[in-house]
Protein backbone atom coordinates (compact mmCIF):
# COMPACT_ATOMS: atom_id res chain seq x y z
CA UNK A 1 0.00 0.00 0.00
CA UNK A 2 2.96 2.17 0.70
CA UNK A 3 4.53 1.69 -2.91
CA UNK A 4 1.36 2.18 -4.45
CA UNK A 5 0.50 5.36 -2.48
CA UNK A 6 3.87 6.63 -3.27
CA UNK A 7 3.26 6.31 -7.22
CA UNK A 8 0.05 8.06 -6.37
CA UNK A 9 1.83 11.55 -4.94
CA UNK A 10 4.65 11.33 -7.68
CA UNK A 11 1.88 11.41 -10.18
CA UNK A 12 -0.18 13.93 -9.27
CA UNK A 13 3.03 16.00 -8.00
CA UNK A 14 4.05 15.28 -11.49
CA UNK A 15 0.79 17.27 -13.15
CA UNK A 16 1.85 19.96 -11.31
CA UNK A 17 5.35 19.79 -11.93
CA UNK A 18 4.44 22.00 -15.65
CA UNK A 19 2.43 24.81 -16.06
CA UNK A 20 0.57 22.24 -18.33
CA UNK A 21 -1.54 21.16 -15.17
CA UNK A 22 -2.62 24.38 -15.13
CA UNK A 23 -2.91 25.04 -18.53
CA UNK A 24 -5.66 22.42 -18.82
CA UNK A 25 -7.70 23.26 -16.46
CA UNK A 26 -8.22 26.97 -17.07
CA UNK A 27 -9.14 25.86 -20.57
CA UNK A 28 -11.89 23.41 -19.16
CA UNK A 29 -13.05 25.68 -16.75
CA UNK A 30 -13.18 28.38 -19.74
CA UNK A 31 -14.66 25.78 -22.25
CA UNK A 32 -17.57 24.65 -19.27
CA UNK A 33 -18.37 28.44 -18.64
CA UNK A 34 -19.03 29.13 -22.42
CA UNK A 35 -21.18 25.72 -23.22
CA UNK A 36 -22.98 26.51 -19.76
CA UNK A 37 -23.94 30.38 -20.29
CA UNK A 38 -23.63 30.71 -24.38
CA UNK A 39 -24.20 27.48 -26.01
CA UNK A 40 -26.50 26.03 -23.22
CA UNK A 41 -28.45 29.24 -22.87
CA UNK A 42 -28.58 29.43 -19.80
CA UNK A 43 -30.17 32.90 -19.28
CA UNK A 44 -32.11 31.97 -22.00
CA UNK A 45 -33.96 29.35 -19.56
CA UNK A 46 -34.76 30.88 -16.76
CA UNK A 47 -33.95 28.28 -14.40
CA UNK A 48 -31.19 27.84 -11.70
CA UNK A 49 -29.63 24.84 -12.25
CA UNK A 50 -26.55 23.28 -14.30
CA UNK A 51 -28.46 21.01 -16.52
CA UNK A 52 -26.89 23.00 -19.54
CA UNK A 53 -23.08 22.21 -17.88
CA UNK A 54 -24.26 18.68 -17.31
CA UNK A 55 -25.25 18.61 -20.73
CA UNK A 56 -22.08 18.72 -22.17
CA UNK A 57 -19.89 17.86 -19.51
CA UNK A 58 -19.52 13.94 -21.27
CA UNK A 59 -17.69 16.29 -24.30
CA UNK A 60 -15.61 18.16 -22.11
CA UNK A 61 -14.41 15.54 -20.87
CA UNK A 62 -13.94 13.80 -24.18
CA UNK A 63 -11.02 16.58 -24.31
CA UNK A 64 -9.72 16.89 -21.06
CA UNK A 65 -9.43 13.12 -20.05
CA UNK A 66 -6.93 11.98 -23.00
CA UNK A 67 -4.84 15.40 -22.01
CA UNK A 68 -4.71 13.74 -18.61
CA UNK A 69 -4.07 10.14 -20.09
CA UNK A 70 -1.54 10.90 -22.37
CA UNK A 71 1.48 11.10 -20.33
CA UNK A 72 1.08 8.41 -18.22
CA UNK A 73 2.86 5.94 -20.11
CA UNK A 74 4.25 7.24 -23.17
CA UNK A 75 6.37 9.30 -20.89
CA UNK A 76 7.92 6.67 -19.10
CA UNK A 77 9.04 4.84 -22.11
CA UNK A 78 10.16 7.93 -23.93
CA UNK A 79 12.55 8.63 -21.09
CA UNK A 80 13.10 4.98 -19.96
CA UNK A 81 11.95 5.30 -17.02
CA UNK A 82 9.00 2.29 -17.46
CA UNK A 83 12.10 0.11 -16.79
CA UNK A 84 12.75 1.78 -13.21
CA UNK A 85 9.48 2.24 -12.04
CA UNK A 86 8.77 -1.80 -13.28
CA UNK A 87 11.61 -3.33 -11.83
CA UNK A 88 10.91 -1.76 -8.63
CA UNK A 89 9.36 -4.14 -5.79
CA UNK A 90 5.52 -3.74 -7.33
CA UNK A 91 3.01 -5.63 -9.55
CA UNK A 92 2.47 -3.91 -13.22
CA UNK A 93 -1.08 -3.73 -11.96
CA UNK A 94 -0.34 -1.66 -9.20
CA UNK A 95 1.59 0.87 -10.97
CA UNK A 96 -1.29 0.93 -13.70
CA UNK A 97 -4.18 1.30 -11.18
CA UNK A 98 -1.88 3.76 -8.87
CA UNK A 99 -1.63 6.12 -12.25
CA UNK A 100 -4.70 5.95 -13.13
CA UNK A 101 -6.20 6.85 -9.59
CA UNK A 102 -3.49 9.87 -9.96
CA UNK A 103 -5.19 10.93 -13.13
CA UNK A 104 -8.56 10.42 -11.90
CA UNK A 105 -7.88 12.39 -8.65
CA UNK A 106 -6.32 15.24 -11.13
CA UNK A 107 -9.80 15.12 -12.78
CA UNK A 108 -11.54 15.72 -9.81
CA UNK A 109 -9.47 18.98 -9.34
CA UNK A 110 -10.77 20.12 -12.93
CA UNK A 111 -13.89 19.06 -11.88
CA UNK A 112 -13.81 21.10 -8.33
CA UNK A 113 -12.67 24.07 -10.10
CA UNK A 114 -15.80 24.62 -12.38
CA UNK A 115 -17.29 25.75 -8.65
CA UNK A 116 -17.76 29.27 -10.14
CA UNK A 117 -20.43 27.65 -11.89
CA UNK A 118 -22.00 25.88 -8.92
CA UNK A 119 -22.07 28.90 -6.91
CA UNK A 120 -23.48 31.13 -9.51
CA UNK A 121 -26.76 28.89 -9.86
CA UNK A 122 -27.09 29.09 -5.90
CA UNK A 123 -26.78 32.64 -5.95
CA UNK A 124 -29.08 33.38 -8.75
CA UNK A 125 -31.78 30.82 -7.16
CA UNK A 126 -32.23 27.65 -5.30
CA UNK A 127 -31.31 24.71 -7.16
CA UNK A 128 -31.50 20.91 -6.20
CA UNK A 129 -28.03 20.56 -4.81
CA UNK A 130 -28.55 16.84 -4.39
CA UNK A 131 -28.65 16.55 -8.04
CA UNK A 132 -26.38 18.64 -9.06
CA UNK A 133 -24.26 16.50 -6.88
CA UNK A 134 -24.92 13.00 -8.68
CA UNK A 135 -23.88 15.14 -11.93
CA UNK A 136 -20.75 15.95 -10.75
CA UNK A 137 -20.36 12.21 -9.42
CA UNK A 138 -21.67 10.94 -13.32
CA UNK A 139 -19.26 12.78 -14.50
CA UNK A 140 -16.32 11.70 -12.61
CA UNK A 141 -16.94 8.58 -12.81
CA UNK A 142 -17.39 9.03 -16.72
CA UNK A 143 -13.98 10.74 -16.55
CA UNK A 144 -12.75 7.67 -14.74
CA UNK A 145 -13.80 5.28 -17.86
CA UNK A 146 -12.81 7.93 -20.35
CA UNK A 147 -8.79 8.01 -18.67
CA UNK A 148 -8.82 4.38 -18.24
CA UNK A 149 -9.15 3.60 -21.86
CA UNK A 150 -7.26 6.70 -22.49
CA UNK A 151 -4.36 5.70 -20.35
CA UNK A 152 -4.29 1.95 -22.23
CA UNK A 153 -3.71 3.87 -25.00
CA UNK A 154 -1.16 6.10 -23.31
CA UNK A 155 0.76 2.68 -23.21
CA UNK A 156 0.86 2.10 -27.01
CA UNK A 157 3.27 4.55 -28.16
CA UNK A 158 6.29 6.43 -26.48
CA UNK A 159 4.95 9.66 -28.42
CA UNK A 160 2.45 11.76 -25.78
CA UNK A 161 0.82 13.57 -29.13
CA UNK A 162 -0.02 10.59 -30.44
CA UNK A 163 -1.37 9.18 -27.00
CA UNK A 164 -3.28 12.20 -27.69
CA UNK A 165 -4.70 11.18 -30.33
CA UNK A 166 -6.02 7.59 -30.24
CA UNK A 167 -6.87 8.04 -26.54
CA UNK A 168 -9.33 10.76 -27.95
CA UNK A 169 -10.17 7.94 -30.65
CA UNK A 170 -11.05 5.56 -28.61
CA UNK A 171 -13.38 7.92 -26.24
CA UNK A 172 -14.81 9.14 -29.46
CA UNK A 173 -16.14 5.84 -30.09
CA UNK A 174 -16.98 5.42 -26.45
CA UNK A 175 -19.28 8.18 -26.31
CA UNK A 176 -20.60 8.44 -29.75
CA UNK A 177 -21.86 4.86 -29.66
CA UNK A 178 -24.62 6.11 -27.20
CA UNK A 179 -25.63 9.37 -29.26
CA UNK A 180 -28.97 8.93 -31.07
CA UNK A 181 -27.10 9.47 -34.55
CA UNK A 182 -24.90 6.56 -34.26
CA UNK A 183 -27.25 4.18 -32.68
CA UNK A 184 -29.70 5.29 -35.41
CA UNK A 185 -26.70 4.10 -38.06
CA UNK A 186 -25.95 0.83 -36.04
CA UNK A 187 -29.01 -0.40 -35.54
CA UNK A 188 -29.79 -0.44 -39.51
CA UNK A 189 -26.74 -1.87 -40.19
CA UNK A 190 -25.95 -4.61 -37.32
CA UNK A 191 -28.70 -6.99 -35.97
CA UNK A 192 -30.40 -5.65 -32.66
CA UNK A 193 -28.82 -7.08 -30.38
CA UNK A 194 -25.20 -6.22 -31.00
CA UNK A 195 -26.89 -2.37 -31.45
CA UNK A 196 -28.23 -2.87 -27.98
CA UNK A 197 -24.52 -4.00 -26.30
CA UNK A 198 -23.29 -1.36 -28.23
CA UNK A 199 -25.50 1.26 -26.77
CA UNK A 200 -25.40 -0.33 -23.18
CA UNK A 201 -21.24 0.21 -22.84
CA UNK A 202 -21.41 3.51 -24.23
CA UNK A 203 -20.45 6.08 -22.12
CA UNK A 204 -23.78 8.42 -22.39
CA UNK A 205 -26.39 5.64 -21.75
CA UNK A 206 -25.18 5.65 -17.96
CA UNK A 207 -24.38 9.23 -17.69
CA UNK A 208 -27.46 11.15 -18.72
CA UNK A 209 -29.36 9.28 -16.53
CA UNK A 210 -27.44 10.30 -13.64
CA UNK A 211 -26.92 13.78 -13.93
CA UNK A 212 -30.55 13.89 -14.20
CA UNK A 213 -30.57 12.77 -10.80
CA UNK A 214 -31.59 8.54 -11.03
CA UNK A 215 -28.66 6.71 -10.27
CA UNK A 216 -29.35 3.08 -10.86
CA UNK A 217 -27.32 0.39 -9.40
CA UNK A 218 -26.84 -0.67 -12.89
CA UNK A 219 -24.85 2.75 -13.64
CA UNK A 220 -22.32 2.29 -11.05
CA UNK A 221 -21.61 -1.39 -11.53
CA UNK A 222 -20.88 -0.15 -15.41
CA UNK A 223 -18.67 2.84 -14.43
CA UNK A 224 -16.47 -0.22 -11.99
CA UNK A 225 -16.65 -2.98 -14.48
CA UNK A 226 -15.45 -0.28 -17.62
CA UNK A 227 -12.80 1.29 -15.29
CA UNK A 228 -11.56 -2.43 -14.73
CA UNK A 229 -11.44 -3.33 -18.23
CA UNK A 230 -9.72 -0.57 -19.32
CA UNK A 231 -6.88 -1.28 -17.00
CA UNK A 232 -7.11 -4.85 -17.38
CA UNK A 233 -5.99 -3.88 -21.10
CA UNK A 234 -3.34 -1.11 -19.77
CA UNK A 235 -1.75 -3.62 -17.75
CA UNK A 236 -1.66 -6.10 -20.88
CA UNK A 237 -0.72 -3.07 -23.05
CA UNK A 238 2.35 -2.74 -20.64
CA UNK A 239 3.36 -5.67 -20.33
CA UNK A 240 3.35 -6.23 -24.20
CA UNK A 241 5.41 -3.28 -24.95
CA UNK A 242 7.79 -3.75 -22.55
CA UNK A 243 9.40 -5.86 -25.43
CA UNK A 244 9.55 -3.47 -27.95
CA UNK B 1 29.39 -20.42 -1.92
CA UNK B 2 25.86 -19.46 -2.81
CA UNK B 3 24.86 -17.83 -5.88
CA UNK B 4 22.32 -14.88 -4.93
CA UNK B 5 21.96 -13.95 -8.86
CA UNK B 6 21.69 -16.92 -11.29
CA UNK B 7 20.19 -17.12 -14.58
CA UNK B 8 19.44 -20.46 -16.28
CA UNK B 9 19.51 -20.99 -19.50
CA UNK B 10 17.50 -17.63 -20.64
CA UNK B 11 16.81 -16.85 -23.56
CA UNK B 12 15.04 -14.26 -25.94
CA UNK B 13 13.89 -13.33 -29.44
CA UNK B 14 12.27 -10.09 -31.05
CA UNK B 15 10.27 -11.41 -34.09
CA UNK B 16 13.08 -13.63 -36.28
CA UNK B 17 16.13 -11.94 -34.04
CA UNK B 18 17.36 -14.01 -31.62
CA UNK B 19 19.02 -11.73 -29.07
CA UNK B 20 20.05 -14.07 -26.21
CA UNK B 21 20.20 -17.67 -26.91
CA UNK B 22 20.54 -19.39 -23.80
CA UNK B 23 23.17 -17.78 -21.29
CA UNK B 24 23.56 -19.40 -17.73
CA UNK B 25 25.44 -17.42 -14.99
CA UNK B 26 25.62 -16.86 -11.33
CA UNK B 27 27.17 -14.18 -8.66
CA UNK B 28 27.48 -15.07 -5.12
CA UNK B 29 28.16 -12.62 -2.66
CA UNK B 30 31.05 -10.82 -2.54
CA UNK B 31 31.78 -10.80 -6.17
CA UNK B 32 31.40 -8.66 -8.75
CA UNK B 33 30.93 -10.22 -12.59
CA UNK B 34 31.96 -8.17 -15.37
CA UNK B 35 29.32 -9.10 -17.90
CA UNK B 36 30.87 -8.20 -21.70
CA UNK B 37 30.48 -7.85 -25.25
CA UNK B 38 30.31 -6.14 -28.40
CA UNK B 39 27.23 -3.76 -29.16
CA UNK B 40 24.29 -5.64 -30.05
CA UNK B 41 25.66 -9.33 -28.35
CA UNK B 42 22.24 -9.11 -26.06
CA UNK B 43 24.09 -7.64 -22.86
CA UNK B 44 21.54 -4.83 -22.18
CA UNK B 45 18.08 -7.86 -23.06
CA UNK B 46 20.00 -10.30 -20.88
CA UNK B 47 20.17 -7.86 -18.17
CA UNK B 48 16.25 -6.69 -18.31
CA UNK B 49 16.18 -10.05 -18.38
CA UNK B 50 17.80 -10.53 -14.77
CA UNK B 51 16.35 -7.40 -13.08
CA UNK B 52 12.85 -8.85 -14.02
CA UNK B 53 11.92 -6.15 -16.61
CA UNK B 54 11.68 -8.25 -19.78
CA UNK B 55 10.51 -11.77 -19.41
CA UNK B 56 12.48 -14.34 -21.23
CA UNK B 57 11.11 -16.50 -23.70
CA UNK B 58 12.83 -19.60 -22.08
CA UNK B 59 14.76 -20.30 -19.18
CA UNK B 60 14.97 -18.79 -15.57
CA UNK B 61 16.04 -16.63 -13.68
CA UNK B 62 16.68 -16.50 -9.54
CA UNK B 63 17.26 -14.01 -7.00
CA UNK B 64 18.34 -15.17 -3.60
CA UNK B 65 16.58 -18.48 -5.12
CA UNK B 66 13.61 -16.36 -5.30
CA UNK B 67 11.96 -16.83 -8.84
CA UNK B 68 11.61 -13.71 -10.41
CA UNK B 69 8.74 -13.92 -12.33
CA UNK B 70 7.03 -16.45 -10.16
CA UNK B 71 7.22 -14.25 -7.06
CA UNK B 72 8.68 -10.63 -8.39
CA UNK B 73 8.07 -8.61 -5.66
CA UNK B 74 9.76 -10.54 -3.45
CA UNK B 75 12.43 -10.92 -5.99
CA UNK B 76 12.71 -7.10 -6.55
CA UNK B 77 12.71 -6.02 -2.87
CA UNK B 78 16.53 -7.35 -2.94
CA UNK B 79 17.39 -6.17 -5.99
CA UNK B 80 19.13 -2.73 -6.50
CA UNK B 81 18.92 -1.82 -10.74
CA UNK B 82 20.81 0.82 -12.81
CA UNK B 83 18.87 0.37 -16.35
CA UNK B 84 21.55 1.39 -19.51
CA UNK B 85 21.78 5.57 -19.65
CA UNK B 86 20.14 5.70 -15.69
CA UNK B 87 16.91 7.22 -16.49
CA UNK B 88 15.69 9.35 -14.29
CA UNK B 89 12.39 11.29 -13.34
CA UNK B 90 13.70 14.90 -14.85
CA UNK B 91 11.32 16.85 -13.20
CA UNK B 92 12.01 15.59 -9.50
CA UNK B 93 14.39 16.84 -7.15
CA UNK B 94 17.22 14.24 -6.45
CA UNK B 95 15.68 14.22 -2.78
CA UNK B 96 12.11 13.64 -3.88
CA UNK B 97 13.46 10.85 -5.94
CA UNK B 98 15.16 8.83 -3.21
CA UNK B 99 12.39 9.29 -1.39
CA UNK B 100 10.14 7.69 -3.67
CA UNK B 101 12.32 4.94 -4.69
CA UNK B 102 12.78 4.03 -0.78
CA UNK B 103 8.95 4.93 -0.61
CA UNK B 104 8.11 2.23 -2.97
CA UNK B 105 11.00 -0.77 -1.76
CA UNK B 106 8.90 -0.14 1.57
CA UNK B 107 11.27 2.16 3.33
CA UNK B 108 9.44 5.02 5.53
CA UNK B 109 10.42 7.18 8.59
CA UNK B 110 13.56 7.74 10.26
CA UNK B 111 14.78 4.37 8.19
CA UNK B 112 13.59 6.10 4.83
CA UNK B 113 15.38 8.97 5.97
CA UNK B 114 19.17 6.87 6.94
CA UNK B 115 19.04 4.88 3.52
CA UNK B 116 18.40 8.52 1.72
CA UNK B 117 21.30 9.91 3.51
CA UNK B 118 23.71 6.89 3.27
CA UNK B 119 22.93 6.24 -0.10
CA UNK B 120 23.58 10.54 -1.28
CA UNK B 121 27.25 10.18 1.12
CA UNK B 122 28.36 7.20 -0.60
CA UNK B 123 27.47 8.57 -4.17
CA UNK B 124 28.66 11.82 -3.19
CA UNK B 125 25.14 13.98 -4.18
CA UNK B 126 25.44 16.54 -1.11
CA UNK B 127 25.91 19.63 -3.61
CA UNK B 128 22.86 18.66 -5.71
CA UNK B 129 20.32 17.21 -2.88
CA UNK B 130 17.48 20.12 -3.67
CA UNK B 131 18.39 20.23 -7.77
CA UNK B 132 15.73 19.24 -10.38
CA UNK B 133 17.30 15.74 -12.23
CA UNK B 134 16.79 17.09 -15.10
CA UNK B 135 19.54 20.05 -14.73
CA UNK B 136 22.31 17.45 -13.35
CA UNK B 137 25.43 16.83 -15.24
CA UNK B 138 25.59 13.53 -17.09
CA UNK B 139 27.85 12.10 -13.66
CA UNK B 140 26.05 13.69 -10.87
CA UNK B 141 22.72 11.96 -13.21
CA UNK B 142 24.44 8.83 -13.22
CA UNK B 143 25.25 8.78 -9.50
CA UNK B 144 21.19 9.59 -8.21
CA UNK B 145 20.64 6.38 -10.70
CA UNK B 146 23.45 4.26 -8.46
CA UNK B 147 22.35 6.14 -5.52
CA UNK B 148 18.53 4.74 -6.29
CA UNK B 149 19.85 0.91 -6.44
CA UNK B 150 21.57 0.90 -3.47
CA UNK B 151 20.24 2.87 -1.17
CA UNK B 152 18.15 -0.27 0.36
CA UNK B 153 21.52 -2.34 0.60
CA UNK B 154 20.35 -5.09 -1.74
CA UNK B 155 21.58 -8.36 -2.02
CA UNK B 156 21.87 -8.33 -5.85
CA UNK B 157 22.50 -5.02 -7.84
CA UNK B 158 22.49 -4.72 -11.57
CA UNK B 159 24.68 -2.61 -13.40
CA UNK B 160 23.99 -1.90 -17.09
CA UNK B 161 26.90 0.14 -18.69
CA UNK B 162 27.25 1.97 -14.74
CA UNK B 163 30.55 4.43 -16.17
CA UNK B 164 29.38 4.65 -19.65
CA UNK B 165 29.63 8.07 -20.77
CA UNK B 166 31.71 9.57 -17.65
CA UNK B 167 34.71 11.08 -17.54
CA UNK B 168 37.71 9.07 -15.67
CA UNK B 169 37.14 11.01 -12.34
CA UNK B 170 33.41 10.34 -12.45
CA UNK B 171 34.79 6.71 -13.56
CA UNK B 172 36.92 6.04 -10.37
CA UNK B 173 34.12 7.29 -7.68
CA UNK B 174 31.55 4.74 -9.35
CA UNK B 175 34.65 1.78 -9.65
CA UNK B 176 35.18 2.24 -6.07
CA UNK B 177 31.81 2.61 -4.88
CA UNK B 178 31.18 -0.81 -6.86
CA UNK B 179 34.34 -2.50 -4.55
CA UNK B 180 33.00 -0.91 -1.88
CA UNK B 181 29.01 -2.63 -2.23
CA UNK B 182 30.92 -6.11 -3.29
CA UNK B 183 31.60 -6.59 0.11
CA UNK B 184 28.30 -7.31 1.03
CA UNK B 185 26.40 -7.62 -2.18
CA UNK B 186 26.61 -9.94 -5.51
CA UNK B 187 26.87 -7.48 -8.26
CA UNK B 188 26.66 -7.53 -12.15
CA UNK B 189 28.32 -5.03 -14.44
CA UNK B 190 27.64 -5.13 -18.15
CA UNK B 191 30.55 -3.11 -20.09
CA UNK B 192 32.13 -2.46 -22.80
CA UNK B 193 34.63 -0.64 -21.83
CA UNK B 194 37.56 -3.42 -21.42
CA UNK B 195 40.21 -1.14 -18.94
CA UNK B 196 37.65 -1.04 -16.04
CA UNK B 197 37.59 -5.11 -15.84
CA UNK B 198 40.67 -5.80 -14.05
CA UNK B 199 39.64 -3.05 -11.70
CA UNK B 200 36.40 -3.36 -10.77
CA UNK B 201 35.74 -7.26 -11.73
CA UNK B 202 36.67 -10.27 -9.94
CA UNK B 203 35.40 -12.81 -12.86
CA UNK B 204 34.42 -11.71 -16.60
CA UNK B 205 31.63 -13.82 -18.52
CA UNK B 206 32.03 -12.44 -22.29
CA UNK B 207 29.15 -12.87 -24.58
CA UNK B 208 28.73 -12.59 -28.42
CA UNK B 209 25.48 -13.01 -30.69
CA UNK B 210 23.27 -13.96 -27.23
CA UNK B 211 25.85 -16.82 -26.23
CA UNK B 212 28.36 -17.10 -23.21
CA UNK B 213 31.86 -17.78 -25.28
CA UNK B 214 34.11 -16.89 -22.53
CA UNK B 215 33.81 -17.31 -18.79
CA UNK B 216 36.76 -17.26 -15.90
CA UNK B 217 38.82 -14.47 -14.05
CA UNK B 218 39.97 -11.64 -16.31
CA UNK B 219 44.02 -12.78 -16.65
CA UNK B 220 42.35 -16.36 -17.63
CA UNK B 221 40.67 -14.87 -20.50
CA UNK B 222 43.26 -12.60 -21.18
CA UNK B 223 45.52 -15.44 -22.46
CA UNK B 224 43.03 -16.94 -24.82
CA UNK B 225 44.65 -14.75 -27.75
CA UNK B 226 45.82 -16.11 -30.85
CA UNK B 227 48.97 -17.76 -31.29
CA UNK B 228 52.09 -15.22 -31.47
CA UNK B 229 49.93 -12.36 -29.79
CA UNK B 230 50.89 -10.83 -26.79
CA UNK B 231 48.02 -11.76 -24.22
CA UNK B 232 45.68 -8.90 -23.51
CA UNK B 233 42.25 -8.87 -22.40
CA UNK B 234 41.20 -6.13 -25.62
CA UNK B 235 42.53 -9.02 -27.63
CA UNK B 236 40.82 -11.98 -26.56
CA UNK B 237 37.69 -10.02 -26.64
CA UNK B 238 38.37 -9.25 -30.73
CA UNK B 239 39.00 -12.90 -30.61
CA UNK B 240 36.69 -14.56 -29.01
CA UNK B 241 33.88 -12.09 -29.98
CA UNK B 242 34.54 -12.45 -33.60
CA UNK B 243 35.83 -16.11 -34.02
CA UNK B 244 34.46 -17.75 -31.10
CA UNK B 245 30.60 -17.30 -32.77
CA UNK B 246 28.12 -18.65 -34.18
CA UNK B 247 27.60 -22.07 -32.97
CA UNK B 248 30.59 -22.24 -30.98
CA UNK B 249 30.02 -24.49 -27.93
CA UNK B 250 34.17 -24.36 -27.01
CA UNK B 251 34.53 -20.78 -25.40
CA UNK B 252 31.16 -21.88 -23.08
CA UNK B 253 32.85 -25.67 -22.15
CA UNK B 254 36.09 -23.61 -21.52
CA UNK B 255 34.61 -22.08 -19.22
Amino acid sequence: MRAFMAIVRRELAGYFATPIAYVFIVIFVTLAGVFTFQVGNFFARGVADLAPFFLYLPWLLLVLAPAVAMRLWAEERNSGTIELLLTLPLRTTQAVVAKWLAGWLFLGVGLVATFGLWATVNWLGTPDNGVIALGYLAGWATGGVLLAAGAAMSALTRNQVIAYVLAAAVCFILMSMGTPLVQEVLAGALPAPVAEALLAISVPSHYAGVAQGVLTLADVVYWLSMTAFWLFVNVLVVEWKKAA
Amino acid sequence: MDALLRLEDVRKSFGTITAVDGISLSVARGEVLGFLGPNGAGKSTTMKMASGFLRPDGGRVEICGIDVWARPVEAKRRLGYLPEGAPLYDEMTVRGFLKFCGAVRGLFGPGLKRAMEEAAERTHLAPVWGQSIGTLSKGFRRRVGLAQAIMHKPDVLILDEPTDGLDPNQKQVVRSLIRDMAKDSAIIVSTHILEEVPAVCDRVVIIAQGRVVAEGAAEEIAARVPKGEEPSLEAAFRHLTTTGVPGDKGGRAAA
